[in-house]
């Protein structure tokens, strides 16, 4: 065991999955040589060379469908988008080609897409951006967003081991500001399987990526007051884990859904949705969403602030649902 | 790649081989005209989309690969994946849903793949509709297999139209600068659906798209069999050895509409006068007859061989049954019992073309 980085821990499974298995190639821009824009393939070049680390040319709708047919080869690429917001690019490829192989004639398309996702940090509209509802939408593809070092880490590993396409979501904020013990050797998490954060009696809140702390924080808080929240923490958005947070909002009768993509159309839509089929029996409160403003995301502090989902507005549907 | 040269590799082809070409392109255009029946009959679920006048370059140019090659054709190229051994009732069960099509009545015409176990035979990748994604693909196939140390060369093909997108432009970049075992077949066949090549690309030839890759290209006249095998088997020997990537562009006429349903009132009579005057199977038949390689009576039986064998299998399909709704769900994601197979067979001329080889022992996948 040692503490590390959100950011170290996807190294950690990279490089270990790649002496695991020959077969693991890495394609992207700049991560060879230059180790990866946020420098999570630092040191791969040299260890593995340039037939396994490979930097492309900046064409990712290219290397994506490149990374398919090395995959019907018999490799298991593991792709990195600079950014998730480029992710656009290849967005065909994946949703036309990649996730409808199988479906169509039974090819397994062992890929991995990492996607450096999220908000936060003043990246502006092409650096910050939470893609994943363009792909939960899609039949055919997995789609996870770690939290913690230790579920980056399993994740990574069980998305490289698994036979479909797999949209990894790293949340870039976290990378080097969440640490923890994480065993040295190596493990996976499986997918589609959530992780209930902190325990609870008085209010579900289901939540993913970056919002697990927030959601953590406002817990927290709201344990200070007197109510205990439940966190879950999907990390698995497909396949996706129901029921764990129907189990635990049986038990508190109340929901809330929080995520930092933006509301309409967003994941959280789909949960809400599904509490309220399956557990409106037992609710005592609306289910409620905290989501980013339907807008794109902006560049200036006080712009992004406003924009992105706080601990306070976290704090102030919470309280809403708990007053019901 | 040279131009021409003193001794062209079709010079290397046996009579077998020439007859078997022969045969390739007869089959193709029977399999088709069968279907065109079936279509007209509304047993073709959709549409249907015919090679006609083209039969020849698909055919000419997958006869340049090795046996265990990797194929990726378009809905225009089904004298490729027949080349390479796939069955006609595939084709015929494809184009009528039936539950025993290589999809499973999941995807219609050519869209099948076939990936065999080990390096056993031909590595077929089925197209999406979406042009110009099958280019990276193959180049990443290409790529998967030098990883692997097997020998293989990817050839796919793509319309004129196609060669408009930015999925072409990615994959054919890619393969340059990696030097990928790839050889492109990109068609000038006067039309994109019903947009003219003038409207398409502002250079006189196709096979110019190819200097932006500082790789090697030449045009072909596409309805030339035997010009189409050359520039593909001079292409796939480069690719083989190790230098990377060609374009060959064929210069060839789509005979019908972009789909049975077009009447092409947009093409002109005379251009297709022209065109028909230089049928590929016409013009080749009248080659092997010239060069004595074989008589009337040997292309005749040929003939009847070919249209008897379409007919068979179109019957076979025809008494498939369609698939099971309850199968709807299977196998989304890998895993499940999902696990369709087309059959691979030989022309009755069961000519061996070789097979790709390992330069070093494979990889084992865990």
């Amino acid at each position: 065991m040692a503490v590390i980085t959100y950011l170290n821990a996807i190294s950690q499974a990279l490089r270990g999955e790649m002496r695991r298995d020959e077969n693991v190639i890495l394609l992207g821009e700049d991560i060879a040589v230059f180790g990866g824009a946020f420098k999570v393939t630092r040191g791969f070049l040299e260890e593995f060379g340039e037939d396994r680390v490979i930097d492309t040319p900046i064409s990712e709708s290219g290397f994506t469908g490149a990374a398919c047919g090395a995959a019907v080869e018999g490799l298991r690429p593991v792709v990195e988008f600079q950014f998730a917001d480029f992710i656009a690019c290849a967005f065909d490829q994946i949703v036309n080609y990649a996730a409808k192989n199988y479906y169509r004639w039974g090819i397994p398309m062992p890929v991995v897409f990492r996607g450096p996702s999220g908000g936060g940090f003043r990246g502006g509209p092409y650096h910050s951006q939470n893609p994943e509802a363009w792909f939960t939408h899609v039949p055919g593809l997995k789609v996870v967003q770690p939290s913690t070092p230790y579920d980056a880490k399993g994740l990574l590993a069980a998305a490289i081991r698994d036979n479909n396409p797999v949209i990894y979501f790293e949340h870039k904020h976290l990378y080097r500001r969440i640490k923890e013990d994480v065993p040295d050797e190596d493990y996976v998490v499986p997918l589609g399987v959530a992780d209930v954060k902190r325990a609870g009696s008085s209010l579900t809140i289901v939540t993913y990526g970056a919002m697990v702390h927030e959601s953590l924080a406002v817990a927290e808080r709201l344990s200070g007051e007197g109510a205990e929240c439940e966190v879950i923490d999907l990390r698995s958005l497909s396949p996706l884990d129901r029921d764990t947070f129907l189990t635990s909002v049986r038990k508190t009768s109340r929901a809330l859904v929080v995520h930092e993509a933006q509301l309409t159309g967003g994941f959280g839509g789909e949960v809400a949705a599904i509490i309220a089929q399956e557990a409106f029996d037992v609710l005592d409160a609306p289910v409620t969403r905290v989501a980013a403003l339907d807008v794109p995301s902006p560049f200036a502090a006080a712009l992004e602030d406003a924009m992105l989902p706080t601990q306070e507005k976290i704090y102030a549907a919470a309280k809403e649902v708990l007053e019901y | 790649m040279p131009a021409t040269t003193a001794t062209r590799p079709s010079d290397e082809l046996s009579r077998d081989q020439r007859l078997e070409l022969f045969y390739f392109a007869r089959l193709t255009r029977d399999i088709e005209e069968r279907l065109a029946l079936l279509y007209r009959q509304n047993k073709v679920v959709g549409g249907l989309y015919r090679s006609l006048g083209q039969e020849g370059e698909s055919v000419a140019s997958a006869y340049a690969l090795a046996e265990n090659d990797a194929v990726a054709a378009l809905i225009r190229n089904l004298g490729s994946v027949i080349v390479q051994g796939i069955r006609p009732r595939a084709i015929f069960a494809q184009y009528m849903a039936k539950g025993t099509s290589p999809t499973h009545g999941r995807d219609l015409n050519l869209h099948f793949s076939h990936i065999p176990n080990g390096d056993d035979g031909p590595i077929v990748i089925g197209p999406i509709s979406t042009l110009g994604d099958l280019v990276p693909v193959m180049a990443g196939v290409g790529l998967g297999a030098r990883m692997r140390r097997r020998r293989l060369v990817a050839m796919t093909y793509i319309g004129d139209g196609g060669t408009s997108t930015g999925a072409f432009h990615e994959g054919m970049n890619f393969a340059a600068v990696q030097k990928l075992p790839l050889v492109v077949i990109a068609e000038d066949n006067k039309y994109a659906y019903s947009t003219p090549v003038s409207q398409q690309m502002a250079i006189p030839r196709i096979d110019q798209r190819a200097e932006a890759y500082g790789i090697p290209h030449e045009m072909v006249d596409g309805n030339d069999m035997l010009a189409v095998y050359d520039a593909s088997k001079r292409a796939v020997d480069l690719a083989r050895q190790g230098a990377g990537p060609s374009l060959i562009g064929v210069d060839t006429m789509r005979m019908r509409g972009h789909a049975e349903h077009d009447d092409m009132r947009y093409v002109s009579k005379p251009l297709l006068d022209a065109w028909e005057a230089r049928d590929p199977i016409t013009r080749y038949r009248a080659h092997l007859i010239e060069t004595e390689v074989a008589t009337e009576t040997d292309l005749v039986e040929i003939e009847a061989m070919s249209r008897q064998y379409a007919e068979d299998e179109a019957g076979l399909a025809e008494a498939d049954p369609g698939p099971d709704p309850a199968t709807v769900a299977d196998g989304v994601v890998a895993g499940g019992h999902f696990q369709p197979s087309v059959e691979i067979v030989r022309s009755p001329f069961r000519v061996k073309r070789g097979a790709s080889r390992h330069t070093q022992p494979t990889v084992v996948h865990p």
